[in-house]
């Protein structure tokens, strides 16, 4: 699937809850499903600088696809870092730069992404799309 | 409820009590950060710029003379909020943090050298540590932390065996915004004055709840921030004493605080003057003395009863959740909750009772090394003011089953 047909599948998923309860339960549930990032990969160097939850990202190449893995210690944030990864992982570089997220405000949780929350989701998304800009650059320069 | 006072008409002064957040009606437990304007304050600022909108002390139009009084007039009356002896020991600032810098700044570079030491406590603000940790790495100072018991309270032996002679500077919150707790500063300052130190007062928190007096504590500066007293952001006040503050030099320089400028030598204008370079935040210095006559109205010893009451109610009634913690829980305290609970983290809720309309505060509070004394990265902090109720207390404990049944 493409970064879009993700995005918008995300869109209809959240469509079936009619009130913030269910909508926040269900981000719960994924970030209690969303598998924990091994230890060896929460270093400082994958550390995203939030204020009050720490956020982790650890990228690696596969084959020509960009991977992400991330882990919070809170988690709600942990929810939405798992849909971040599902939306941008395993796509190439050049989609994954060139992408434009448009889900979490079509979902209402585009307030998650404002600078104040200070939950370090803006930088981790800012990170992964400067992953896929680096990759792209290192793919490129391999290439000639 | 409390006996003095008519909450439900207090309400009516704050419109922003009104707003409905995320669908429900503002519960506001934030106030600790900063607390809400009542219309007189919004009145004063806008009636300000509408009617005598002018730059002071330099015109001498029919504006400028009537800005410059009303800003006058706010000096002496947070003389008065502090019992200062002079009018001229009020320097206008931008905060808190701003009057900190300044004595660190002007007074610590001035007075201070190497080997000199510093005390502060564990549970400052990073507003004052920061500045204290700056002045020491420039010039050789030593840095001293007063450490606390689990009750969040400063163990004053070991504050007595951190004072020598060596001793310059006690810089120390009047009350902590993360726990809450009232230190015994009449007690630290007469100690610290005995080895021949100088102390200031961080009284951010302090101010809103407690009755001051500057000459009763005998304290050598007091910085505190009007923006948690019912007035506005961005203004503060740096008392000094006198003697102090004239031998120290001009932390800033430019217009306002010069007597006369050539290209030789500048010699600089006199008490408060020579602290206040350029335009100063008039509106704002302005509308503070409505804030401090709102709560004079009011009584700070009513205040202080109805908060008494709500901290009191909301301490009994967190009791009923399973698995939380007061952080916090000193004998004395101001109407400040701070609290963990096992196995959530503070962020998921905020989120939560965020949903809910209840805005507490989540996080490590600017106390950092607070946070690591008791071993977590942060709390939830719920802060009342006059304007708040045992109503809004309830919604705040169904709040919280909610959050944990969520997250559960
Ligand atoms: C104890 C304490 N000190 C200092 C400050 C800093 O105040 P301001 O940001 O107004 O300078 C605060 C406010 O958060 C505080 O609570």
């Amino acid at each position: 699937m493409t970064i879009n047909e993700i995005q918008d599948e995300l869109i209809s998923d959240f469509e079936l809850f009619d009130d913030w309860e269910s909508k926040y339960e269900y981000i719960i549930d994924l970030g209690k499903e969303f598998p924990p990032l091994e230890e060896q990969f929460k270093t400082e160097e994958n550390i995203i600088k939030g204020c009050q939850s720490r956020v982790w990202l650890n990228a690696y190449l596969d084959g020509e696809l960009l991977k992400f893995e991330a882990d919070s210690d809170a988690i709600i944030v942990r929810g939405l870092v798992s849909m971040l990864v599902k939306v941008l992982s395993g796509h190439t570089p050049e989609e994954i730069a060139s992408a434009n997220l448009y889900f979490m405000e079509r979902v209402g949780l585009h307030q998650h992404l404002a600078q104040t929350r200070s939950n370090g989701l803006a930088s981790m998304l800012k990170q992964m799309k400067t992953y896929g800009v680096a990759y792209q650059a290192k793919s490129f320069n391999a290439a000639s | 409820m409390s006996n003095n006072l008519d909450i439900a008409s207090i309400r009516n002064d704050f419109p922003i009590l009104n707003e409905i957040v995320n669908g429900k009606q503002l519960v506001y437990f934030d106030n600790a950060a900063t607390t809400q304007k009542p219309h007189l304050v919004l009145d004063a600022l806008s009636g300000y710029y509408e009617h005598y909108n002018a730059n002071i002390h330099r015109g001498i139009h029919h504006l400028a003379e009537k800005a410059t009084s009303a800003f006058e007039q706010s000096r002496r009356r947070l003389q008065t909020f502090l019992n200062a002896p002079l009018s001229e020991e009020i320097i206008f600032t931008y905060g808190t943090t701003d009057g900190i810098n300044l004595v660190a700044s002007s007074y610590g570079r001035t007075f201070l050298k190497a080997g000199d030491e510093v005390i502060i406590s564990t549970m400052e603000h990073h507003s004052n540590i920061v500045p204290w940790q700056m002045l020491c790495e420039e010039k050789g100072c030593i840095l001293k932390v007063i450490p606390i018991n689990d009750e969040g309270e400063l163990l004053m032996d070991e504050y007595e065996k951190l004072l020598t002679d060596r001793t310059k500077f006690v810089s120390v919150v009047h009350v902590s915004n993360s726990l809450g707790t009232i230190n015994p500063v009449k007690e630290i300052i007469a100690k610290a004055h005995a080895v021949g130190a100088k102390v200031l007062l961080d009284g951010a928190q302090a101010s809103s709840h407690l009755h001051l007096d500057v000459q009763d504590l005998d304290c050598d500066f007091y910085s505190l921030s009007l923006h948690k007293i019912y007035g506005p952001t961005g203004m503060g006040i740096l008392y000094g004493k006198k003697e102090l503050l004239d031998a120290m030099p001009p932390y800033r320089g430019g217009g306002e605080m010069i007597k006369e400028v050539t290209f030789e030598k500048t010699t600089y204008n006199e008490l408060p003057y020579k602290f206040e370079a350029g335009t100063p935040n008039i509106a704002d210095v302005v509308a503070s003395k409505f804030a401090l006559d709102y709560v004079d109205t009011l009584g700070k010893s009513n205040i202080a009863a109805h908060e008494n009451m709500l901290l009191q109610y909301a301490t009994e009634a967190v009791k009923e959740i399973e698995g939380l913690r007061i952080i916090g829980q000193a004998k004395e305290k101001v109407s400040v909750l701070s609290f963990v609970i096992d196995g959530i983290h503070h962020q998921d809720m905020g989120v939560l009772l965020d949903q809910q309309g209840i805005a507490v505060r989540t996080g490590h509070h600017c106390t950092q090394p607070l946070m690591r004394r008791f071993n977590i990265t942060g709390t939830t902090r719920a802060s009342f003011a006059v304007y708040n109720t045992t109503d809004e207390i309830d919604l705040l404990i169904q709040g919280l089953h909610k959050v944990k049944r969520m997250l559960g």
